[in-house]
């Protein structure tokens, strides 16, 4: 704490000093977005920024499928499902950062565009809270009511470190990417929190609701400003730091060698270390510069920090140290100085931890704190049922996802900015972080091998510059066709082709920030790409651009599905297991989402399943472990197998569900997991509900697998094109327990090859994909068409796969 | 003595291998200091029968009980080894250079007759003055009467110099024609390696360099035990309680182990578990150094103790924002006194704050918080450490109470008790004794 209290009271002098400008005129569209809905509010005014945070519901375009009435026959050319676009609530939560001389414009804006008048209350924190009551009470006829700072701290903390994949990350000043960031351990606890406000607090947080101030230091935010401008006359803390960043402290401290000529070789103490800080101000007569001082400052300070950080660490035994607070915040020098002082103390055995949305905590915190006080205002009845099966609005029961569109990036208004320049420009900078409520919680595969290191990506973009480069070439060379898709999506609407030009520009923008700045989002990924576009797309109203297609799709494939069952049902048992993965993968040429695929499909639409066969690559594959898959077919079936499917039509239809037929034939249970919503032409768990209807309707052996539950449908949670096996839905998780899976099989490029690819499970694994992208194709050694096939064995499990009982029934 | 903190640097060793042997103190330092001590007990033997002065602890008595013919055997030995005079030992940190000398009362008509010319005037220039030069100060109320060293009996002084002001002093040693007494300069602190060539070129001196640390505790450990009264270690009693707040002596038999924190311009803290075995636990650049660099660029003063004085006028509450500014009282939620520096500095960061301030007040606001990060760390690396006794050593507590009963006061305050903070009477001259000793009894 101390964070921001008495920055603020000095912060009058500074607002008056840039107030700003009544004829601002903020743009509707982007800040304070779906105002009207809001309904719970929380306000976090520190010493400088103002962050807002209210829970609002957005309505969205969803694509429905629905079945047609299978009683009658089957007629030729009707569609086996129609389409419908539906609008659909979801809950989001909005929090945007300003600076806090805007404090009043925003309220004034709040009050006129706010429409419901169920909300009464505002939860408030920060040492500016106090300043800005009357005002606030004023302006939103709402009451303030104060909340504990640490106290929101925390929470807020929790709740990002929980939900945000890529929260925390290190920061290495010199290296290639500057942001290093890390995986979401699954036991977030415990931790030190390292408030570093006026002075410091440090925290230890063993649990949600356990925490405790374990100790503190006076020297801090406000040591280095108060100090700064005593020593420097300079008084806004953004020029301090500037100050500090340009200066020498060593013409300042007195260094190890300043006192023994060289370094202390018996102690292994350096030269260069520094032995008293301001110590030559002491002896030696200079007049010293203020960027020099402003740099022994710093550094004193941020050693200063880091020492008690670690012996804190050292004493509770914790290797997890985030470091927060004003001092922080976004500013890459003192970042720098402090993580050099963390490894210097702890020789690297801790590292400094910082958050993406670390200026967000407290009003984050502030917000869940009203909302585990309140029973549920208005639930959206249109979303899932799990929702409404929860009499409270309790934030934590569920998993809320960042959205990519909706919100800025990490560094997004950059601290280094002065701001009266930005006064000027007619608008004024902010932050804006959005979470998606997501329909179901989601949980860690419980098949992962070891949960705390798993990654789901396979190249991290961030630090591979040449991958970087040519993804974001390639989604940029995309979005012309994805337009133009979305438009052909929605032939009723008129205005689609201006959504689709406003997406387009969105998304463009969103890769031009993260050509400039990879780390805006998290680790920059294939998936994120793809997964940042679905966002924008769905801000758009375009749900699922690909519905259409995919409708089609299906159709076509279901007429061929007795066809290949039975050309298959005629080759001998060897023949027809390797027929059968040889159609998965044909099968999963059929990737509309794939450049050189679609350009083809575009072409030549008769470019059939027999075809694809013969793109595929001869064996031996690029990787090629169908012998062994083969030997294992032979040994006894397994006991359940996990399936993550990949595209619609031919691929599902033709290339997956022959094999798992083959699987049920053998005594296998089979969970198919797919997609909860859209993602490009992947089918969606609500379209394989019908596929597998009209499936088991024309073959005996899904249609006694389905009644026997020995098949069984979930969603994965997820509607990206890629798989993290790590965010999952918690039902499967489930399932997957339950029925004891012992084979899982992740097929496509998006699953098997951006994400997963080196995935360890704890029981066998199929990944198989075609490489259907050429430059990484090349990349991997192989060409266009080239296949994958990796099938994976724990090292534990090889023996009791061979314990197992042929045929046992389950 | 200069201490040394580890910053901005990647390779101190020291520090990793604490964490392994959090249990077992460690045996960092090979050398072997059984010479040392053994020639201890014969001093103190020697000691005994000459002055019968000394009262010390049990520990010491029970090193002196050695046999009266014993003790002349090893005396006779030892004459033969003794150095020639003059004796002294030297420690040339980074701000200051300490130094003692060894002043023989017990001089023959014999020897006083072959003392050369130079020898003696060196004698009766430093025990004559109490200042040398512009800047040199003999701290006359730390000198020790009648001690015997290497079975001669004699004063201990006391000196220090601005390390500034080491070419002046050089110039004095080379114009005494102090290389003709073929004496060698035990010498130790960064100096010692920094200046060696200057020592060469300028006064055509050699100098044995030492390991500060060493030294520190070697002078430490021999002056507690040498000195009886007035006690050489002491404590503040009621530390909590300004009215009740007393000195009251310490008798630091059976110290360890130990944390022995030494406060020069920099501190280092080290964990001393016998009189050979220690450790350097951490340091920190935060010291006496950074108070009077910060005093003179904060006030203009120019030494240590303007800025002292200024600090003891000073009101840093003016200055410092305090956990009662911020909550108007305790921050009960996580027990926080309102009383307690929430930050240093804190107020400064209001123009209307900083105009209203004194010179005074902000060298209080310096003192408080150099001491009380110094108490926190010390603090913490206690509990790391599993120590509970403290010694504060260093020059930046000299004539400093107030930093003393700060010290006094954190210690026991955060610690509810379990931690007392200990002071020695001689405070930075123990690397320079350190020096003295390594002479008289080479290792």
């Amino acid at each position: 704490m101390f964070t921001s209290k008495m920055a603020a009271e000095c912060q009058r002098v500074d607002r008056s000093s840039h107030s700003m400008d009544k004829s601002i005129t903020l743009p509707a569209d982007e800040i304070f977005r779906n105002l009207e809905n809001a309904k719970r509010f929380a306000i976090d005014i520190g010493g400088s920024l103002t962050k807002l945070a209210y829970y609002s519901t957005v309505q969205h375009k969803v694509a429905k499928v629905r079945s047609f009435d299978h009683t009658a026959k089957e007629t030729e050319g009707e569609p086996l499902y129609e389409i419908s676009m539906q609008e659909e609530v979801t809950a989001r939560l909005h929090f945007i950062k300003f600076e806090n001389a805007y404090i009043e414009t925003c309220l004034d804006f709040i009050k006129d565009h706010l429409v419901n008048t169920e909300t009464k209350v505002i939860k408030a924190t920060g040492g500016g809270a106090h300043k800005f009551k009357d005002l606030i009470e004023k302006k939103l006829k709402l009451r303030v009511d104060k909340e504990d700072e640490m106290t929101c701290l925390i929470k807020g903390c929790n709740f990002v470190l929980r939900n945000i994949p890529h929260e925390a990350f290190v920061y290495v000043k010199h290296a290639d990417s500057e942001f290093r960031f890390q995986n979401t351990h699954p036991d977030i606890f415990p931790y030190l929190l390292i408030n570093i406000g006026s002075g410091v607090s440090i925290v230890k947080v063993e649990s949600e609701d356990k925490f405790e101030r374990v100790g503190g230091s006076s020297i801090g935010g406000g040591t280095f400003w108060g100090l700064g401008a005593l020593l420097t006359k300079t008084k806004r803390f953004d020029e301090l730091l500037q100050l500090a960043s340009k200066g020498q402290h060593t013409s300042v401290d007195m260094l190890v060698k300043d006192i023994y000529g060289g370094s202390y070789g018996s102690l292994g103490l350096t030269g260069d270390l520094i032995a008293s800080s301001f110590g030559k101000s002491a002896t030696a007569d200079n007049e010293f510069s203020k960027e020099d001082m402003a740099k022994s400052l710093l550094h004193m300070i941020s050693n200063d920090i880091g020492q008690l950080a670690c012996l804190y660490a050292r004493l509770h035994n914790l290797t997890r140290v985030y470091f927060g607070g004003f001092f922080i915040r976004g500013h890459p020098v003192t970042m720098h100085t402090i993580t050099y002082s963390i490894n210097f103390f702890t020789k690297g055995e801790v590292q400094a931890l910082f958050l993406r949305h670390e200026g967000y905590l407290g009003t984050i915190g502030a917000f869940l704190k009203g909302a585990e006080e309140d029973t549920p205002p208005m639930l959206p009845h249109s979303l899932g049922t799990t929702a409404l099966s929860h009499p409270r609005f309790d934030p934590n029961q569920y998993s809320w996802g960042e959205n990519y569109a909706g919100s800025s990036g990490l560094m997004s208004v950059s601290p280094d900015l002065n701001p009266m320049q930005r006064t000027r420009s007619g608008t004024f900078p902010f932050d804006m972080l959005e979470m998606d409520r997501l329909e179901r919680q989601l949980v860690n595969l419980p098949l992962l091998q070891d949960p705390s290191s798993y990654i789901p990506d396979t190249v991290d973009l961030s630090e591979d510059a040449l991958a970087r480069e040519y993804w974001l070439y390639c989604f940029e060379e995309a979005l012309d066709g994805v337009v133009k898709r979305a438009v052909a999506s929605q032939p009723d609407l008129p205005e689609a082709a201006e959504r689709a030009e406003k997406f387009r520009h969105k998304y463009r923008h969103k890769l031009q920030t993260l050509r400039q700045q990879p780390f805006a989002y998290g680790s920059l990924t294939v998936r994120s790409l793809l997964d940042t576009r679905e966002h924008c797309l769905n801000e758009f109203n375009f749900p699922d651009p690909y519905s259409k297609i995919k409708q089609r799709e299906n159709d076509i494939a279901l007429k061929y599905f007795q066809k290949a069952i039975k050309s298959l049902e005629e080759l001998s048992w060897e023949q027809r297991q390797f027929a059968l993965v040889r159609g998965l993968l044909a099968g999963n040429v059929f990737d509309w989402g794939a450049k050189a695929v679609s350009d083809v499909l575009e072409s030549d639409p008769e470019f059939g399943f027999e075809q694809a066969k013969r793109q595929l690559e001869e064996r031996p594959w690029l990787v090629d472990a169908y012998d062994q898959w083969l030997e294992r077919l032979k040994g006894p079936p397994h006991k359940c197998a996990l399936f993550f499917v990949d595209n619609s039509g031919i691929d599902i239809i033709l290339g997956v569900f022959p094999f798992i037929r083959e699987l049920l034939c053998r005594g296998t249970e089979v969970v198919l997991a797919s997609n909860s919503s859209p993602a490009l032409n992947d089918v969606t768990n609500s379209e394989l509900q019908i596929l597998t209807q009209r499936i088991a309707a024309m073959d005996l052996v899904i249609q006694s697998a389905v009644k026997e539950d020995r098949l069984t449908l979930v969603q994965s949670g997820s509607s990206s094109p890629c798989l993290d096996l790590s965010r999952l839905d918690k039902e499967l998780a489930g399932v997957v327990r339950e029925r004891h899976t012992d084979l899982v099989v992740i097929e496509g490029m998006g699953r098997a090859i951006h994400t997963n690819y080196y995935a360890m499970l704890s029981c066998e694994s199929l990944k198989m994909a075609v490489i259907k992208n050429s430059w990484l194709a090349d990349r991997l050694g192989g060409k266009l068409f080239s296949v994958v096939f990796k099938y994976e064995v724990p090292p534990s499990h090889k023996t009791t796969t061979q314990d197992h009982v042929p045929g046992t029934p389950s | 003595m200069e201490q040394l903190n580890g910053h901005q640097g990647e390779n101190e060793s020291l520090d990793t291998e604490d964490e392994d042997e959090a249990v077992q103190p460690p045996l960092k330092q090979s050398r072997s200091k059984n010479d040392i001590c053994n020639n201890f007990r014969v001093d103190s033997c020697g000691k005994t029968e000459a002055t019968s002065t000394t009262t010390g602890g049990g520990s010491v008595i029970d090193e002196r009980r050695t046999s009266n013919s014993t003790c002349r055997q090893r005396l006779d030995s030892l004459r033969k080894n003794r150095p020639p005079f003059p004796w002294f030992g030297m420690d040339i940190g980074g701000t200051l250079v300490k130094l003692v000398y060894f002043e023989p009362k017990d001089i023959t008509a014999e020897e006083e007759q072959e003392e050369v010319e130079n020898l003696k005037s060196i004698r009766r220039y430093l025990t004559s003055n109490t200042a040398y030069g512009k800047t040199g100060i003999r701290d006359v109320h730390l000198e020790l009467k009648d001690l015997t060293l290497c079975g001669r009996t004699g004063n201990l002084h006391f000196i220090r110099f601005p390390t500034q002001d080491l070419p002046a002093f050089l110039q004095m040693a080379r114009n005494k024609h102090f290389s003709s007494l073929h004496t060698t300069l035990c010498a130790t602190g960064g100096g010692a390696y920094k200046f060696e060539s200057d020592f060469r070129q300028m006064a055509d001196l050699q100098l044995l360099k030492l390991d500060e640390l060493d030294c520190l505790i070697s002078g430490v450990l021999y002056i507690d035990s040498a000195v009886s009264s007035p006690s050489e270690c002491y404590y503040y009693e009621n530390p909590t309680d300004p009215e009740h707040c007393v000195q009251k002596p310490f008798t630091l038999e059976n110290p360890y182990p130990l944390l022995l924190v030494n406060i020069g311009s920099g501190v280092s803290i080290l964990a001393v578990y016998s009189k050979n075995n220690y450790k350097r636990v951490t340091g920190t650049s935060l010291g006496g150094g950074t108070f009077l660099g910060l005093c003179c660029l904060l006030t203009g003063c120019s030494s240590f103790e303007e800025a002292l004085q200024m600090a003891s006028q000073g009101e840093s509450t003016r200055v410092d924002k305090l956990v009662r500014d911020i909550y108007g009282g305790d921050y009960e939620r996580f027990g926080l006194p309102g009383w307690a520096v929430a930050s240093s500095f804190g107020n400064m960061m209001c123009k209307e704050k900083r105009e209203s301030i004194s010179k005074e007040d902000l060298a209080r606001a310096t003192l408080v918080s150099i001491t009380n990060n110094i108490g926190s760390i010390t603090r913490m690396v206690a509990l790391n450490e599993n120590i509970e006794r403290v010694v504060f050593v260093g020059n930046f507590l000299r004539v400093n109470t107030l930093s003393m009963k700060l010290l006094s006061y954190a210690m026991d305050y955060w610690s509810h008790g379990q931690l007392k903070a200990l002071f020695l009477r001689h405070e930075g001259y123990f690397g320079a004794v350190g020096a003295l000793l390594e002479l008289l009894n080479p290792s």
